[in-house]
């Protein structure tokens, strides 16, 4: 813990200190004591040599399931913070749809617990927006609150009753506490597997249309103009979406959204194979709303990529396509996606993306701001720019390798993290 | 028999009828019309598939297709298992996986298979080394009935080129429509879809189909009807208001076909549900082929079991 270490000649991007340049970094028992081009050292520092590496601010995947309590042959709380180390964050936020779910303060200090078997990656805890997570009653908000929980949601379910949803924005707007909305009207979806659209039609399978995710956001972010507070909308998935969100931030409405890595990089002509690993919730969609969601991320419509990594084990995985669980592991890919899908063909800058993978997440839940600057504590991501590799899902650190990318080529790899003094270098 | 027997199917396995070529579905539809012959003999069996062992899988009731399936394999001198289960396997404690690797290891060669899950097929030849006939999967493709309303047509009309056919009724919800649009569209017909507006799934022109609502648009111009069977639970989903209104005004009736200037040939995959899509005027008629689709249905499922049933695997 008390190494120090050396980061030589790494490429820093910061976009709070409008840091962008090739330059030399110490840390000293987990803070930053010096940013040089020339640093001297001695024999107890680790030194690394970071040519062609990003050092940036610790991404936070503000949309994760870890499955600790109840689901734990998919994933624990340790395998999930292993792969998201190994995947290039240093935060990430877990869901509460666990068994029991996470809506009291007693399985808040559980989770906790798990966590501090490993302390370079920082785990926040989001609460249920309801009782049990069964969209009838308040979840006790300000006790979540006192066990510093930094958000709340019923995600894997909509939060549907309108008159719960005012409820929900008014009590948690008093402890400053984010309502992240799953939004899916039932109703619509009903038992649809993926978009309704014409791959649904020519694969006959029921379909999700793109009205049982939009009518519930119009629905809220009107509650929202009406009562106040903090939403985020979870996942967005289609173009629709995109344009009312994007209405929603001229009016000023303390609105806010994310988009996953899936959502703007496959579509559902993916489910023409039947591969159970493009079954998801929202569903794939089409190219028009992919290329909604890229102008979105580029006209900061659209706040923060999260994964929303949902790690199933294999024999869940390996069934009939409409018995399959929704859901896909992302942790260890998005990193990867993001560089060769924004960066490279030209959507986002270093410094945007870095915006939506680590300050946007943590300002929405007011999360510590990080800081590449001297006295700071260290708590970075690196990223090899220029490495291609190919996706392997039997090389996940997560328990689980429900992965649509396996075998994709791709350019820029976790080269690892920094945080609570910790290094650990990507595998 | 002796001059298609020589021809292969491009095929390993019927799935569907997407991509499947026209070469072969005539080369199935001829097969099937000389097991027809062998259908009219006293002795309705050959020894085609004599040491061949084939299961039928079905997680869904079914009895025509079934049966049909059942008495095609027998007549060709197959080994037939009937395997039934209701729904997923895995609610009695098993995959679906495990079931068919357990049905596989006692050596089996050929899987007839019909499910609720759409893609169902296609799953089975990842983890089966058997050839998987699709007996209906989910509302994807049943291509035995579409090839056996094939054969039907163009026994009728001598040729599938330019016919209008015209499917009418939940085609959302249809394994049989979406079927026979492919193969009726690779084989040149000229092919339309009309029911209800809640009963017509999205963007389905684009596979080259002309949608209409009104049956009264249709019926001036078709030389042949397809009906579907019109399913209660489909009530409860709000996609039509009664069946009284159904029958009011898209079912298919004596009165209506008038309107045409010549016969209008009627198919209907069955059940009948009569006097909801079909009035027994209609269903009991001459120009009504029904139960010789039935027929057709174990000839051409004869045909299809022996193509694919004596084709050496080429992978």
């Amino acid at each position: 813990m008390s190494k120090n270490y050396l980061f030589q000649n790494a490429h820093i991007i910061d976009p709070i200190t409008n840091k962008d340049e090739i330059t030399s970094l110490l840390v000293e028992n987990g803070a930053i004591k010096k940013i040089a081009k020339k640093i001297s050292f001695d024999k107890n520092t680790v030194v690394i040599n970071c040519d062609g590496i990003i050092l940036t601010s610790g991404f936070c995947d503000m949309h994760v399931h870890l499955r600790e309590p109840g689901f734990e042959h998919k994933e624990t709380i340790l395998t999930g913070l292993t792969s998201a180390a190994n995947g290039g964050f240093t935060a990430v936020c877990c869901m509460p749809n666990t068994n029991p779910p996470i809506d009291s303060a007693t399985v808040v200090e559980y989770v906790k617990s798990q966590a501090k078997k490993f302390p370079a990656v920082d785990l926040f805890v989001i609460a249920t927006a309801s009782k049990e997570r069964k969209g009838n009653e308040l979840s006790p908000i300000a006790e979540l609150c006192e066990s510093e929980v930094v958000g709340l949601s019923d995600d894997g379910n909509p939060v549907e009753n309108a008159d719960l949803v005012r409820r929900i924005l008014e009590y948690a707007s008093m402890y400053d506490l984010t309502f992240i909305q799953h939004c899916e009207d039932k109703s619509l979806s009903k038992n649809g597997v993926i978009n309704e659209g014409f791959v649904s039609t020519t694969l006959g399978t029921y379909g999700i249309p793109e009205i049982a995710e939009t009518t519930m956001l119009q629905r809220d972010l009107q509650i929202l103009e009406y009562v106040g507070g903090k939403y985020h909308a979870a996942h967005l998935s289609t173009k629709k979406s995109v344009e009312i969100m994007r209405i929603a931030k001229k009016k000023k409405l303390n609105a806010t959204c994310e988009v996953t890595p899936h959502h703007f990089t496959l579509t559902d002509e993916a489910v023409r194979s039947f591969n159970t690993n493009t079954k998801m919730n929202p569903p794939l969609r089409t190219k028009e709303d992919i290329n909604a969601i890229l102008k979105g991320l580029q006209d900061e419509t659209i706040d923060v990529i999260a994964s929303d990594h949902a790690p199933h084990s294999f024999d869940e995985k390996e069934v009939e396509f409409s018995y399959s669980p929704f859901g896909i592991v992302g942790l260890e890919t998005t990193i990867g996606i993001c560089v060769t899908y924004l960066i490279e063909k030209k959507i986002l800058s270093w410094n945007e993306l870095v915006k939506k993978l680590s300050v946007n997440p943590r300002k929405i839940l007011s999360l510590p701001e990080i800081k590449i600057e001297v006295g700071e504590n260290a708590n970075f991501t690196l990223i090899d720019t220029n490495k291609n590799w190919t996706v392997d899902k039997t090389q996940f650190k997560s328990k689980s390798n429900n992965t649509p990318f396996h075998n994709l080529k791709l350019k820029g790899k976790p080269f690892g993290i920094f945080n609570n003094g910790i290094f650990i270098e990507n595998k | 028999m002796t001059e298609t027997s020589t021809k292969k199917l491009q095929i390993n396995h019927l799935l569907g009828m997407e991509n499947v070529s026209e070469e072969d579905i005539t080369l199935m539809l001829d097969t099937g019309m000389s097991f027809r012959e062998v259908l009219e003999r006293p002795i309705k069996k050959v020894p085609t598939l004599n040491g061949k062992t084939i299961v039928n899988l079905f997680f869904e009731t079914s009895t025509r297709t079934r049966i049909a399936f059942e008495l095609a394999e027998r007549r060709l001198s197959a080994d037939v298992v009937n395997f039934a289960a209701s729904g997923s396997s895995v609610s009695k404690g098993e995959t679906f996986k495990d079931t068919v690797q357990n049905i596989e290891a006692m050596k089996i060669d050929m899987i007839v298979v019909r499910h609720s899950s759409s893609g169902v097929p296609k799953f089975l030849t990842e983890i089966s080394n058997a050839t998987i006939i699709n007996a209906g999967d989910g509302a994807h493709e049943h291509p035995t009935q579409a090839l056996l309303d094939m054969m039907t047509l163009r026994e009728k009309f001598g040729t599938l080129k330019n016919l209008r056919v015209c499917i009418i009724g939940d085609i959302s919800h249809s394994r049989v429509a979406l079927s026979n649009i492919y193969g009726l569209k690779t084989m040149g017909a000229i092919v339309s879809i009309c029911g209800p507006k809640t009963m017509i799934p999205k963007h389905i022109e684009k596979l080259g189909v002309k949608v209409f609502h009104h049956i009264e648009d249709v019926i001036p111009n078709v030389d042949a009807l397809n009906v579907l069977r019109i399913q209660r639970e489909r009530l409860s989903a709000n996609l039509f208001p009664s069946n009284e209104e159904y029958n009011k005004y898209f079912g298919i009736t004596k009165k209506r076909l008038e309107k045409s200037t010549k016969p209008i040939t009627i198919l209907h995959p069955g059940p009948i549900n009569r006097d909801v899509e079909i009035s027994s005027d209609v269903a009991d008629s001459e120009h009504s082929l029904i139960l010789h689709q039935v027929l057709n249905g174990v000839a051409v499922r004869m045909g299809i079991l022996f193509l694919l049933g004596t084709k050496t695997k080429t992978n």
